[in-house]
């Protein structure tokens, strides 16, 4: 048990300064999901509760909207469970670096599991300089996964109380779609996974084109491209490992 | 579009959605610390999942963002392959996203 010397810990600090910039991807999207719920007739109240017993943008986003339109609740359901199903690759993805985690901390770790803190951690805990301790993987995840709900419950707080003022000309959701690709090309660090993004990206667009409901061309194009990954692993050129990917953050 | 349901209705999506949302979240966290080991064929799959469903998370939304594959006229494909190109070389989220945004209002709005 290494006794940290400074406050806060270094995994924790690295974990807010890698955050950084993805809070500002998802503070406008915050916003807009809870003006959408208070649009769609939720008391803030309820809104905060949404936000806070969820806590997942895209399925609160689909939620609140069918309310808003008055759709059967099983169908609210299991739209926001269909589409939150991609967590399912997630929790396996990460849940070998949780593994000696004390029960209670894979309680709070799986709460706050979402895109962007999956995302951070799985490539800090893969990364050329990893090798970290469970405890300072924790620490890296919370600071990362915890500061992302703080704001996220801020910002829909703000849509709640103030709505959203922002223009849809200015496409301020485009910025979730670059946080990710920001990602993307730094965890594509061998012909195999290029293999898996390609294959991913193009069963998720097919779906968007032929208007697949639900997100589920998202979870497809998921497992497709795991599908893909697997298949040209051995056939092409890799990376021995999966060290480097997003090392450099 | 108000919703007609009622205080019951509402708290009851949010409650059952928001423990169905925790059971995916936590489910195989839980799985692979009672098993001894995660098989090898588990985790080699798995390292494909960042770059699959990064790719899946995005593509769609610089190649197709109104629903049809659009190359003439996509703003949003210009200002990802300019923020992609950022990203390759750079490798900075906040550089990334800062010239993705930019390059999209400087194709919608002129300046």
């Amino acid at each position: 048990m290494a006794v940290s010397r400074s406050f806060p810990p270094a995994e924790a600090r690295r974990g807010l300064r890698d955050v950084a910039p993805l809070l500002l991807g998802v503070a406008p999207f915050g916003v807009v999901t809870g003006a959408t719920a208070v649009d769609a007739g939720l008391s803030p109240l309820q809104a905060v509760g949404l936000s806070v017993v969820v806590f997942a943008g895209a399925a609160q986003l689909a939620a609140v909207e069918l309310l808003g339109d008055n759709a059967a609740l099983l169908v609210v359901l299991a739209t926001g469970v269909v589409i939150n199903l991609r967590m399912l690759m997630y929790s396996a993805s990460i849940a070998p670096h949780f593994r000696s985690f004390h029960a209670r901390w894979k309680a709070v770790c799986s709460y706050i599991l979402t895109d962007q803190a999956y995302a951070l951690s799985v490539a800090r805990y893969t990364g050329v300089d990893a090798d970290l301790d469970p405890a300072a993987r924790r620490r890296y995840y919370l600071a990362a996964g915890g500061s992302l709900w703080v704001v996220w419950q801020v910002c829909t707080l703000v849509g709640i109380v103030v709505g959203a003022r922002v223009p849809p000309a200015w496409g301020l959701e485009f910025a979730v779609p670059l946080v990710f690709l920001s990602l993307l090309i730094p965890a594509t660090t061998s012909w195999p996974k290029l293999v898996a993004a390609a294959v991913g990206g193009g069963v998720a667009v097919a779906g968007t084109v032929l208007a697949i409901p639900l997100n589920l061309g998202l979870i497809a194009g998921g497992a497709a491209g795991v599908a893909a990954g697997v298949l040209a692993d051995g056939r092409l050129p890799g990376d021995g490992d999966d060290a480097g990917s997003g090392g450099a953050h | 579009m108000p919703t007609e349901y009622g205080p019951a209705a509402v708290w009851g999506v949010v409650v059952v959605l928001g423990v169905a949302t925790f059971g995916i979240r936590a489910s195989f966290v839980y799985l692979f610390g009672r098993i001894d080991e995660v098989p090898t064929r588990v985790t080699n799959a798995l390292k494909f999942v960042p770059p699959a469903v990064f790719a899946a998370l995005t593509l769609p939304a610089i190649v197709a963002p109104e629903g049809a594959i659009a190359v003439v006229g996509n703003e949003r494909l210009v200002a990802g392959v300019l923020a992609g190109a950022v990203a390759w070389y750079v490798d900075d989220i906040l550089a990334t996203i800062v010239v993705g945004m930019a390059a999209l209002w400087l194709l919608r709005f002129g300046l």
